[in-house]
């Protein structure tokens, strides 16, 4: 049997263990010679993916909900959207969500995942009260912040355990909807104006144009929003269009990107406008259509996500903007975000500064593309996002992780190497 | 809010649609042997949605004890869902009496005790739905599943001359053929991933396909045609196939 990950990239043959019970979790780990939890396989990468997989989606079950206090605890496989279609009536929301809801608990702390809001809220991590986790020994341990575990384990990739259920605490909100407001910038200078005037707003994200060049270079959507107060809590998921197949390899070009690329600008006002959208809307766009990942064809895709510090972002982005349009590649609209100061955690990918995500289809050339990409974010002091991750070397990863050393010991010291590792870990050594 | 009772609550499907139906605002029954077992999944239902969920014990197989049963419910239910199914190796049920046993009477025989009463009682409030999840296994005979599919096919026969008998009274019987669903029973089958639903999907359809009042639904969809071809095969060739 084959598990994917969302990039569709590599397809290896798996065997799956779904994890249902905790008696049965300690025996799989004693018998099975190394593995990696796997969540609902959207991580783009190869950071769950192994010759065994542990299947932690079905331990999926809510187990107290404080509606004072907003403090769920729930299984590793719960849902994020599970969680939202329970509490969002009561008034409650994610304090940290990213972009798909359709990830696990679980998998939103082995990646820390971060939002639209990270420079006002950091990580997944800042939300965990405590989590539940089964060791390489069997034995299960509770964690906190503070504790070493905890620091290793949040951003750890799965790589230090089994994480079995998590308290999360909740912000509360007075509405499902949220005020909206996009800012239509000519190129990047704009663009880091803007993203500096709105950096008080709760949630933003930017859309890049990453095929414009010369005097359009980064031009982009700005989207700032924060909750609306009307009381309208009526929130109920919209029904998802599906795509049935993947596309054929032509189909995504210089060109229909470019086509795409032209609508969804041509579509918003020119400076500044406002709207009021839904939570689905604001920060789940692509869970609308499940699947999307076929448009890139069967041969699959990945996605390059880096960061570099706020110091040396705008050079950074400028020479790696260049690079891309000058390569033609095709990637859909670029997303970048503007980060708050990094966490003390291990592995965690946010720093203080500027991140870029892009979509590429694998195909020839694309690689050695990246590979200079690589080079400049290494230049400037900057690193890449292993959860979205297929192909970084070592030693790119290494330069842009200084705590390595640390998490690399305490995977030898509890005997976290021998059991635990994807075809990530095996690359890039960890 | 009213109650759905939930027949065979153990399985993975059961427990999609037990959320679901809670979920939309429904308090819940899950009915099952050692309904004990079943105190995290009331728990989970419980914290999601803030309904109210009972367990109680019920066998499909022990007929004597349905009257009695769905009597001792507190408030009657809305709707019932029948989701207990045995699905018995075919060769050994080929070679097992027990086994074919065990397969007619949790597929056709304890479902149509239990919907007997539910339906007595259903036309003469002159309200309530009936869903029934049989299988598109008992579409066509197999010899790959024909035991398992004949029991299937029973209860698909049931459920139809239930729907058009209670059609005057206002009640709605729905059958869910779904095809191969990715749960514990075929956790360690290499099934096509095209073809194969997730419980909680099938879960979404039966709800969505009961508020409509649909009559039957194939889950995925996909297998409402390559059934249809399967049906339409004509003996003599089918006799000589292995499909």
């Amino acid at each position: 049997m084959g598990l994917l990950s969302w990039g569709m990239f590599p397809k290896i043959i798996t065997k799956k263990f779904s994890l249902r019970d905790r008696a049965a979790l300690k025996s799989y780990i004693e018998e099975t010679d190394e593995f990696i939890p796997y969540g609902n396989g959207r991580s783009y990468g190869d950071g769950a993916l192994n010759e065994n997989i542990l299947h932690v989606k079905p331990y999926n079950n809510f187990l107290a909900f404080d509606e004072e206090n907003g403090l769920l605890t729930c299984q590793a496989g719960v849902l994020l959207s599970e969680i939202l279609d329970s509490v969002v009536k009561r008034g409650w929301f994610l304090k940290v969500t990213p972009g798909t809801k359709l990830i696990t608990v679980g998998g939103a702390i082995a990646s820390d995942v971060h939002g639209k809001n990270h420079h006002v809220e950091g990580c997944f991590s800042e939300c965990v009260e405590e989590f539940s986790i089964m060791l390489p020994s069997g034995e299960t341990e509770i964690c906190k912040k503070g504790d070493e575990l905890f620091y290793a384990t949040c951003g750890g990739m799965g790589l230090t355990g089994v994480i079995l259920s998590a308290t999360i605490s909740l912000k509360k909100i007075n509405s499902k909807n949220i005020r909206q407001t996009t800012i239509k910038t000519k190129n990047l200078q704009e663009t880091f104006e803007a993203f500096e005037k709105y950096q008080d707003m709760p949630y933003s994200v930017a859309w890049i144009d990453c095929l414009a060049k010369d005097e359009e270079l980064g031009k982009c959507l700005l989207m700032v929003g924060d909750f609306a107060d009307d009381g309208d809590l009526d929130y109920r998921s919209k029904k998802k269009l599906s795509i049935p197949f993947n596309f054929p390899s032509f189909a995504l070009n210089n060109l229909s990107v470019k086509a795409f690329n032209w609508l969804y600008y041509a579509k918003a006002k020119d400076g500044t406008s406002k709207q009021k959208v839904d939570i689905d809307t604001f920060f789940y766009p692509l869970d609308a259509i499940s699947n999307w990942n076929r448009i890139y064809g069967k041969g699959g895709f990945t996605q390059y996500q880096f960061i570099l510090p706020k110091e040396h972002s705008y050079e950074g982005l400028k020479e790696i903007l260049t690079k891309i349009s000058d390569s033609g590649k095709g990637s859909f609209l670029a997303v970048l975000k503007l980060y708050g100061k990094a966490n003390e955690n291990y592995l965690s990918f946010p720093l203080e500064g500027y991140s870029l995500a892009l979509d590429f289809k694998i195909e020839d050339g694309l690689f050695e593309l990246l590979e200079a990409l690589d080079e400049v974010v290494v230049k400037y002091g900057g690193r890449i996002y292993l959860t979205k991750d297929v192909r970084v070397s070592r030693e790119t990863f290494e330069k842009g992780y200084e705590k390595i050393d640390k998490f690399r010991e305490f995977r030898r010291e509890n005997g976290m190497d021998k059991k635990l590792n994807s075809l990530q870990s095996k690359r890039v050594q960890i | 809010m009213s109650y759905v009772l939930i027949i065979g609550a153990k399985s993975d499907i059961a427990k999609e649609v037990a959320r679901i139906y809670a979920k939309n605002g429904y308090n819940i029954y899950l009915a099952a042997r050692e309904s004990d077992s079943l105190e995290d999944l009331k728990q989970d239902i419980e914290t999601r949605s803030g309904v109210d969920v009972k367990l109680k014990e019920f066998d499909i197989t022990a007929y004597e004890t349905h009257e009695d049963f769905y009597a001792s419910l507190e408030e009657k239910p809305l709707g019932v869902i029948v989701v207990s199914g045995y699905m018995p190796e075919q060769k050994s049920a080929q070679k097992s009496w027990d086994e074919t046993l065990r397969a007619i009477n949790v597929n056709y025989t304890g479902a149509v005790s239990i919907l007997n009463i539910v339906a007595n009682d259903f036309e003469k409030e002159r309200r309530g739905f009936i869903v029934g999840v049989s299988s598109v296994a008992g579409d066509r005979g197999r010899k790959a599943n024909y035991i398992y599919g004949s029991s299937k096919a029973a209860f698909s026969a049931y459920l139809s001359g239930l729907r058009n008998r209670l059609y005057e009274s206002g009640v709605e019987v729905l059958t869910v053929k779904p095809g191969f669903v990715a749960t514990k029973m075929t956790e360690n089958l290499d099934l096509p991933e095209n073809l194969t639903a997730e419980p909680c999907n099938v879960a979404e359809d039966i709800f969505s396909a009961q508020q409509k009042g649909r009559n039957t639904l194939y889950t995925k969809p996909i297998w409402f045609f390559i059934m249809l071809i399967i049906k339409h095969i004509p003996e003599f060739i089918f006799k000589k196939m292995s499909i």
